[in-house]
């Protein structure tokens, strides 16, 4: 039975390595000075060009939805910690919170094409900044809940301590529980920022891809899951093995992200 | 700040019922064209503009079920070896590699599966279909590329990680007096794991299963690049065939210029929504009950997903 229950582990293992074996094998080839420096084409002969849009446009796109996730999403875990730990209308929010955690992504991305791009909100149909909202409800739930958790391990002591010597609640909130669970809340937020990065069906509909790179977030915009999705549709051998390039150098940034976060974890006695 | 925060927590409520209103909307168009045969009929042709999504519906509950059936024993099994039976020096880092499982895009996935998984295992599949040929709707049929075996074995990879770190989190609660008294009455590990831990993780598994579960449903990308796109309802497991989230992928972009596809597309992903919002709520209530039946061991323990249980356990993942 010990058996048993080994090889099962080992099989659940097995999809890692051969996707990353398949990753090194198929992308490292891909990758080159100019497919870091040059932006895809769409040209249907020769060069096809490389992921400098692609790049830069999940770097812009992930990162206003950090700007907006991380914010929210631990201000609505203080609520839940700090104010509405066993209320009513505290459970309801933590409910509603689980929820949303289970709505599938292409959803969210459906919720705002309908309420923003159809409506051309501020000025433009597709636009990065829609997709960056997008991506946002999907992290904001994986923000709260990991940051309520966090929160929860704040010692009372040194709460009722800070409020004992006169502080007023919103102080002991910034001045104490924030400062001490700060690791946390960190690991908890890189873990949703690499979730968002490897979104791809939030930004079909509201970023919808580009070749150009921009800085305008009120443009259409590339991403990496974006551009190998399109990649993989192709029917040129190029063009695909820039989608194993692409993919390969997606994974790296997650896992990177990952590893960060495991960092930090680490270093905080707290957790 | 706390009328602040409150004011946070309600606009967010208002913002996802605001949402839900405005997708009712624009579903409302292809709903009452088309009535329940939407839901029923199984004729989805985007030439003659009548969208009867049953083969949709079907297509997304078949390979999300192959998905359970493949993905849920392996990751109960590795919860439970990762939790009773592993080395403790093994433990942490063993843990950290499936985690990581779930760290992988599903974009990526579908490129594997695309180029790698799809044409090594056809000769497989294609053996598998003529030796079982006897078995209805597993074999029979020629297989072709894209089909539900393939997604389904996609989502499996999916969904355990999720499975297999909520039954970790799960079995740990196992109170060790539970297993003491089960060895020390002579049990075999295994009849301890059987009589001891199984039965008081129960609920929690199946709930973690559920959540799994709902994450297959509305698994989009991967599984348009796998599913083969077939607005059919397959005959068998090697065939083609749709799904609700991998039409809205598909067919989105041609849609947008005619009001009744695009309307069918939102009604697609209604349909969707109420589906994975039913069974996330019924995956609360076991998770919540094998809690609670347990005397509650605090929001930390189960009642969510383990990143949020404990952040630095999971990977990338949040289910």
């Amino acid at each position: 039975m010990r058996g048993l229950l080994l090889v099962g582990t080992l099989i659940a293992l097995i999809p890692l390595l051969l996707v990353i074996y398949y990753l090194l094998h198929k992308g490292l080839g891909a990758l080159s000075g100019s497919f870091f420096s040059s932006d895809p084409n769409g040209n249907f002969f020769g060069d096809p060009g490389g992921t400098r849009s692609a790049i830069f446009g999940t770097l812009e796109i992930v990162g206003l939805a950090t700007l907006i996730s991380v914010p929210i999403g631990i201000g609505v875990a203080l609520y839940l910690t700090e104010y509405g730990r066993d209320s009513r209308f505290g459970n309801a929010i933590r409910y509603f919170v689980d929820v949303m955690t289970g709505v599938p992504s292409i959803v969210f991305g459906l919720f705002i094409y309908i309420s923003l791009v159809l409506g051309h909100v501020g000025g433009s149909g597709f636009a990065g900044w829609k997709g960056s909202i997008a991506l946002a409800l999907l992290m904001l739930p994986i923000v709260t809940r990991s940051a309520e958790v966090v929160l929860l391990l704040v010692p009372d002591s040194l709460r009722e301590a800070a409020l004992a010597l006169g502080a007023p609640r919103w102080r002991v909130v910034m001045r104490v529980v924030l400062p001490t669970a700060t690791p946390g809340l960190v690991t908890g937020s890189l873990l949703a920022v690499a979730r968002g990065m490897g979104e791809t069906a939030p930004l079909l509909f509201t970023t919808a891809g580009a070749f150009a790179l921009t800085g305008s977030l009120n443009a259409q915009m590339n991403a990496l899951p974006l551009q190998i999705y399109n990649d993989i549709l192709s029917p040129r051998s190029v063009v695909i093995q820039r989608a194993w390039g692409a993919a390969l150098t997606l994974v790296a940034l997650v896992l990177i992200l990952n590893l960060i976060a495991r960092l930090v974890s680490r270093r905080s006695r707290m957790a | 700040m706390q009328v602040g925060l409150t004011a946070l927590a309600v606009a967010i409520l208002a913002l996802l019922a605001y949402f839900f209103i405005r997708l009712i909307g624009q579903s409302e168009k292809a709903f009452s064209q088309f009535g329940l045969s939407f839901i029923f009929g199984n004729d989805w042709d985007v030439a003659r503009n009548i969208y009867h999504g049953a083969a949709l519906l079907v297509g997304t509950l078949i390979t999300s079920a192959i998905a359970l059936l493949i993905g849920v024993p392996i990751a109960i099994a590795t919860a439970l070896y990762l939790t009773e039976l592993c080395p403790r020096r093994a433990r942490a880092p063993l843990g950290i590699l499936v985690d990581l499982l779930a760290a992988v895009p599903s974009v990526v996935y579908g490129l594997w599966g695309v180029f790698v998984l799809i044409p090594k295992l056809l000769p497989a599949e294609k053996w598998f279909a003529s030796t079982f040929s006897f078995i209805p709707w597993i074999g029979g049929g020629t297989p072709v590329g894209p089909n539900y075996f393939i997604a389904g074995l996609i989502l499996a990879i999916m969904i355990l990680p999720i499975v297999s770190a909520i039954s970790r989190e799960v079995i740990a609660t196992v109170p060790p007096e539970n297993k003491e008294a089960a060895l020390a009455l002579g049990a075999t590990r295994w009849e301890m794991i059987r009589m001891a831990v199984l039965p008081y993780a129960r609920p929690g598994i199946t709930g973690g299963a559920m959540l799994g579960l709902g994450r297959a449903l509305g698994e989009t990308i991967a599984v348009v690049l796998v599913i083969g796109n077939a607005p059919v309802i397959g005959h068998h497991l090697f065939s083609q065939g749709y799904s609700l989230a991998a039409v809205i992928a598909n067919e989105f972009g041609e849609a947008a210029n005619t009001p009744i596809h695009s309307s069918a597309l939102f009604a697609a992903g209604l349909v969707l929504f109420v589906l994975t919002l039913i069974v996330n709520i019924i995956a609360r209530w076991f998770v919540a009950r094998g809690n609670r039946k347990h005397g509650g061991t605090g929001t930390a323990a189960a009642t969510e997903a383990p990143a949020a249980a404990a952040p630095a356990a999971a990977a990338g993942e949040a289910a």
